[in-house]
């Protein structure tokens, strides 16, 4: 029984110029589609990242798990009792005129829980590995790191079951990094939480999910278990993503560079969004849009071409 | 050699008395070498590119120690000097391609005025320099993109167009600050294959300031790893990363997450770098530090020779051998 589905979720924005401008010029409306037909169903306790490069939806997804925004399209089901969210940067997603108890303390009077707050909160601090005597200071006293932990605690107070990460640890040095994603696992075996981790870095994924879904323009374009897919990835661009992150054991391993960019979402490629860049195009890819079939949505792999 | 820097103090005055940024920094760079400079943020990376360079934000300033460009000292010229080996000398490529390049100006425009002012050329044979090094730095359809502003570019383009720009006087040195850090992993490849491409080519020499260990690992000759204000390790790129000589350098390499299949507790360093104005007796890294003893608390470690580099740890002192 899955903790939350999507099913053919999509969200439009509105990217037209103002109503004047388009009457006056004759422009019609456009839409930019950010999240395209997603499927996902995340299982109790398990931590599914979603990676890609910007632009690709992978935030807009977490934001709709969420509910910052509303689908335009498909249907997002909940089976758990509460979800939280974390964000990139913990210079921002704190209120700097708050003392750290309070922030922390605000889910809980938000959501009326019976419980002794001083008590609950410093058993929070403690849990992220601050002092419970760290609640009487204000944000800017602390780094990023000690900050991305209030983050977590506050998140933690509320009590959820699912945890929406969207790139907790990207504004983090790499040291500190290594701590947050160490605390973040430590908490997830202790509590039970399920994670759904949105991040661009690759190694990252690889050292805190159980699955990892791959998007591209808006669409998932391979989904499966961390193990399989970082070493037997099928779809080109998954192979893509992982030859170009830089090799750190230097085994001078030869890597194929990959031109060009990802393609401007307000037109997007007929056909596979990826085939402009794909080396395995063929006139189907330019034609027809490949379906979800096992893990990976690509025509050349299922064809066996590939 | 191009690039010697020795003994480099760098101050900003405060108001509760002189905080030490950077402090007997030493380092040379060879034609066509690239050199990685890497630290966490606050570690005095960034600063070390801006002192090169005369860039430093007043009240920062120059306290100590020599900057010399092809024998030249530099540190000490002034200002309208100093802007002419800039333009000529070093080429410059920062983080924000969008605050290296001027919106009001087209790319070609940008490019003819940097190569008039610096090589003596009219502006039509500028402007077919400036399309031939569009065409170096891979940039498609170079003759019409010349005439398109910095906002017609996505960020691999634009920061393609910065290089273009940073090699435009044909420089001896580029200081390139983080080039990669905004783009995705699939335009930062590029990006990273063109560097090492201008670099091996022209016999340009290459200050590669980054946070990024894999980076430096694609890029480099020689890393110098910076903490709290000081190299704490200098060394050939194989051997400071498959064999770290400093233990700041060892926490570093182990918390960076490697793909890999198996989930692993990742390794950490206790606790964070100190503040400047809170830099501790002795070894700097000596709180956090797994391996320290007496000595660490007590007196600084300098650059000592350690495996085939050098690293400032008295773990490497000939007595404690």
């Amino acid at each position: 029984m899955p903790l939350l589905t999507l099913e053919g979720v999509s969200r439009d924005f509105d990217v037209s110029r103002p109503w004047l401008n388009r009457v006056i010029e004759g422009e019609p409306r456009r839409l930019l589609r950010a999240v395209d037909r997603v499927d996902l169903a995340v299982e109790q306790g398990e931590t599914l990242a979603l990676v890609g490069e910007s632009g690709c939806g992978k935030s807009t997804v977490a934001r709709l798990i969420v509910g910052l925004y509303a689908p335009s399209a498909g249907r997002i089901a909940f089976y758990g009792r509460r979800m939280q969210m974390i964000f990139q940067d913990p210079y921002a997603s704190l209120n700097p005129r708050w003392r750290v108890r309070d922030i922390v303390a605000e889910p809980i009077r938000v959501l009326n829980m019976k419980t002794d707050l001083a008590r609950r909160v410093a058993e929070l601090l403690v849990q992220v590995g601050l002092s419970p005597d760290d609640g009487d200071k204000y944000p800017h006293e602390f780094s990023g790191g000690q900050r991305q932990r209030i983050s977590i605690a506050r998140a933690l107070a509320g009590e959820p079951d699912l945890l929406v990460c969207d790139e907790p640890t990207s504004a983090l040095d790499v040291s500190v990094q290594a701590q947050i994603l160490n605390l973040m696992s430590e908490l997830q075996r202790r509590l039970g939480l399920t994670y759904v981790f949105i991040s661009h870095n690759l190694a990252v994924v690889s050292q805190v999910a159980d699955r990892v879904g791959v998007m591209y323009l808006g669409r998932i374009v391979e989904l499966g278990s961390t193990a399989a897919l970082f070493t037997r990835p099928q779809h080109p661009y998954t192979r893509m993503l992982l030859d170009a992150v830089p090799d750190l054991g230097m085994t001078g391993k030869p890597r194929t560079p990959v031109g060009g960019e990802v393609p401007n979402p307000l037109d997007p490629p007929s056909g596979c969004a990826f085939h402009p860049r794909c080396p395995h195009a063929n006139d189907r890819c330019r034609r027809e849009r490949p379906t979800f079939a096992g893990a990976v949505a690509c025509h050349a792999v299922e064809e066996r071409r590939i | 050699m191009i690039l010697e820097v020795e003994d480099l103090r760098v101050e900003f005055p405060t108001r509760r008395g002189e905080l030490t940024a950077l402090d007997q920094v030493s380092f040379q760079i060879k034609e066509g070498e690239i050199l990685g400079v890497v630290g966490e943020s606050g570690a005095g990376k960034s600063i070390t590119g801006l002192a090169v360079i005369g860039l430093l934000e007043p009240p920062g300033r120059i306290a100590g120690g020599e900057v010399r460009l092809e024998g030249r000292r530099i540190d000490n010229l002034p200002r309208e000097e100093m802007r002419k080996v800039r333009g000529r000398k070093i080429g410059v490529v920062f983080q924000d391609p969008l605050t290296s390049l001027n919106p009001l100006y087209t790319v070609g425009q940008q490019l003819v005025e940097t190569i008039t002012t610096h090589l003596p050329l009219s502006r039509k044979e500028a402007r077919d320099k400036a399309i031939a090094l569009l065409k170096e730095v891979g940039i498609p359809g170079a003759e019409a993109r010349l005439d398109h502003y910095p906002h017609q570019f996505s960020g691999g383009m634009r920061q393609r167009v910065v290089i273009a720009l940073a090699i435009a006087a044909e420089p001896v040195l580029i200081i390139a600050d983080e080039p990669t850090t905004a783009l995705d992993v699939s335009i930062q490849a590029q990006i990273i294959a063109l560097l090492k491409r201008l670099s091996a080519e022209r016999g340009t020499a290459v200050m590669l300031i980054t946070h990024d260990m894999g980076v430096i690992a694609e890029t480099s000759h020689r890393v110098a790893v910076m903490y709290a204000g000081r190299i704490a390790e200098v060394g050939p790129v194989r051997d400071v990363i498959h064999a770290p000589r400093h233990p700041y350098t060892v926490g570093l390499m182990g918390s960076i997450p490697k793909i890999s299949v198996e989930r692993q507790r990742l390794a950490q360093i206790e606790g964070a770098m100190p503040r400047l104005n809170a830099i501790p007796p002795g070894c700097a890294f000596n709180p956090r530090c797994p391996k320290r003893f007496k000595r660490c608390l007590a007196e600084r470690p300098d650059l000592m020779p350690a495996g085939s580099g050098a690293a400032a740890c008295w773990l490497h002192a000939p007595a404690h051998a």
